[in-house]
């Protein structure tokens, strides 16, 4: 038997390799699904994960899948560093896409309106972070738990865009499709390369990932957000604010959320669809675990992340898989990446070893 | 009359799978174990239910099944909380998205089947009574089965030596260690019985409230689940109370549309999720109640070496 025991301090070592491990293992146990459900294991692991980037626009399709990622991500892992667990982000994305919308569709501009967008990615930000201070409201003047109302939200949310696109936004010349009109050119992000779908948005998701580098390392809030997750007893005694940190991080991930559903919108889509994302909310979670909470790990893991994505698409174009595995793979990642960490405070000692020396000393 | 107890029957079969999956929850939140994948749990459940009555079994086969599956993913759970000292609430929120993609891959071929209804069991003698028979004495077999768990589960924790363990592991997990109680065994235990049921109360929904499976069939009720818990401050009976309120939010919701209110049908499905963070709010603002209730270890790692 194994047994659990505590290292002196935490190992660096095990801290970088417990992703690769955890990513190692998720291969595996995907071969093994695969298996199972018929399919060749070496054949399908190609097809998902390295047949979608063997082109360039391969390679642009998974910078364009990174960026939500990549935005979300950054703003959950400041508040999960201070043990605020806002999981709503999927909610505030798709109210940063309805903000932004209604921008695009009812400041109808002059052509050639260079206020345009703008506007949009504010509007964006102010809707996914009206969106974000709820949970705040609720936690810090009624004491409700942020994960619980932060869920609900995202619900409300979705059947919130679910009404706009059947309703009163609706586009009329649209053969009753449930979706919006169609932006006008002034209100699309316009594509970086030709042939793409690689916005500004990119640009600005590498941007935030670098300010969030620089907040959490080299800022006095970033040094107060870390030792509130650490001990709230200790952060209390310095006076540190943690209604002003529990705003601060609500509010930021609340924005970026919503500027990642703006991007979407203005991007990729066009319009306002109930398809805004394929939950990148909630896969945002995972990219900020994978990513240890550090904002450099996290491009990383955007990265890999949006991987499962094109890899789900493309497997269920080549081979018919169901789209759902993607979120089993994506459900067994956390798990292992979460089992691997133990890894990083302590050490696997074989049992007998371990007593012998006991009896030792 | 017979309309008032149609609609005071549908109530109670909304509230069946909150109750089922709640009194799991309230279960391993006493013994100090916070598990957030109530939702995966019951999707689990949800298929597996289905799945083994729409196969031919019996369908209390397919209950059995359910329960089992639940227990099944909720032991993840369990060994990567307690054994390998994950972060409870990155592991339930994992166990989620894991419950939701499994089950969604598992049940595809069983998308759009129909199933007979769990038939209904009528309480000889009981069941005649005029009004409270059709009420409460004409119900599948397990709508009995929920209350007779709340009943099991208060009876447990308040009259048992067992529940008495439970509750000292969930109030002090050190003192509990100390006394020799095995505090991850017991824990371990809870985690099972609590994904047992919410896999029952997921089978309730595949099998008996809407006899089909379809993708992410529970709609947020694992974490309505959740909430209740909190809403009862971790007592049984209340938990009953508090999962007949809901399901009187979601009939509510559909007998409004019925009534062709001017009212869009999204806003009133939002009803569910707004009541559960309304009551979520009044429950919690009195911070003291709350600490004197919940259990006083909860969420917090615990390891004998430490």
């Amino acid at each position: 038997m194994l047994r659990l025991e505590a290292r002196p301090t935490p190992s660096t070592a095990a801290l970088l390799l417990s992703p690769v491990l955890a990513i190692a293992l998720t291969l595996l146990t995907g071969m093994a699904l695969f298996a199972v459900l018929g399919f060749d294991p070496v054949k399908t692991v190609a097809a998902y994960f390295i047949k979608p980037l063997d082109s360039a626009y391969g390679l642009s399709e998974l910078a364009v899948k990174a960026t939500p990622l990549l935005l979300c991500a950054i703003g959950l892992a400041l508040g999960f560093r201070a043990n605020i667990w806002n999981i709503g982000a999927e909610g505030q994305l798709i109210m940063g896409a309805v903000a932004g919308s209604g921008v695009a569709l009812f400041l109808r501009p002059e052509h050639g309106a260079a206020w345009v967008l703008p506007a949009m990615f504010a509007a964006g930000a102010l809707g996914g972070m009206a969106w974000a201070s709820i949970p705040a409201v609720l936690k810090l003047r009624f004491n409700a738990s942020e994960i619980l109302t932060s869920l609900m939200l995202t619900y409300v949310a979705d059947l919130f865009l679910r009404w706009l696109v059947n309703g009163p936004w609706r586009d009329p010349d649209g053969y009753n499709f449930p979706q919006s009109p169609m932006f006008e050119p002034d209100a699309i992000i316009p594509p970086l390369l030709e042939g793409t779908r690689l916005g500004f948005g990119a640009v600005l998701a590498l941007a935030v990932a670098l300010g969030g580098w620089f907040l959490l390392s080299r800022t006095f809030l970033g040094f107060q957000i870390k030792v509130i997750g650490l001990t709230a007893a200790a952060a209390g005694y310095a006076g540190f604010n943690s209604a002003r940190i529990t705003w601060m991080s609500l509010l930021l991930s609340g924005g970026l959320a919503g500027i990642a559903g703006l991007n979407e919108v203005a991007g990729p889509i066009g319009q306002l669809t109930p398809f805004v994302s394929p939950g990148y909310g909630f896969t945002a979670i995972i990219v900020a675990f994978l990513g240890r909470l550090h904002p450099f790990g996290i491009l990383l893991a955007s990265l890999m992340l949006a991987l499962t994505y094109l890899g789900g698409e493309a497997a269920q174009i080549s081979l018919g898989l169901p789209v759902a595995v993607t979120s089993v793979f994506q459900g067994l990642l956390l798990f292992f990446l979460l089992a691997c960490e133990v890894l990083i405070r302590y050490r696997l000692r074989p049992q007998r070893a371990a007593s012998r020396r006991e009896s030792r000393g | 009359m017979t309309e008032t107890v149609a609609i005071l029957v549908s109530m109670i079969l909304a509230a069946a799978p909150l109750l089922f999956a709640a009194l799991g929850e309230l279960i391993t939140e006493k013994s100090g174990v916070l598990n957030l994948g109530v939702e995966g749990m019951m999707l689990a459940g949800a298929v597996t239910g289905f799945a083994v009555t729409a196969s031919g079994h019996d369908p209390w086969l397919g209950v059995i099944a359910a329960a089992a599956a639940g227990a099944a993913v909720a032991a993840i759970f369990g060994v990567l909380t307690l054994l390998l000292l994950a972060n409870q609430v990155a592991t339930g929120l994992a166990l989620t998205m894991f419950g939701i993609g499994l089950s969604a891959l598992v049940g595809k071929p069983f998308v759009g089947i129909p199933l007979e209804k769990l038939p209904a069991l009528p309480i000889p003698l009981l069941g005649r009574i005029p009004f409270f028979g059709p009420l409460l004495f004409q119900h599948d077999g397990m709508i009995y089965l929920a209350v007779l768990l709340t009943l099991g589960v208060h009876l447990f924790l308040t009259r048992t030596r067992a529940g008495l363990i439970v509750r000292a592991v969930g109030e002090n997990h050190d003192a509990a260690h100390a006394l020799g109680y095995p505090v991850r065994l017991i824990r371990f235990g809870c985690v099972l019985f609590g994904g047992a049921l919410a896999g029952l109360g997921g089978a309730y929904l595949s099998l008996a409230y809407t006899p089909m499976w379809a993708q992410n069939m529970t709609a947020g009720r694992g974490w309505i689940a959740l909430a209740l818990v909190v809403f009862a401050t971790w007592k049984p009976w209340r938990v009953l109370a508090g999962a007949l309120l809901f399901g009187g939010f979601t009939m509510a919701q559909l007998h409004a549309q019925g009534l062709g209110l001017a009212v869009p049908p999204e806003f009133l499905a939002m009803l569910p999720y707004l009541a559960t963070m309304l009551v979520l709010v009044a429950i919690s603002r009195d911070a003291t109640r709350i600490r004197l209730n919940a259990p006083a270890c909860i969420g917090k790692l615990f390891h004998p070496d430490d």
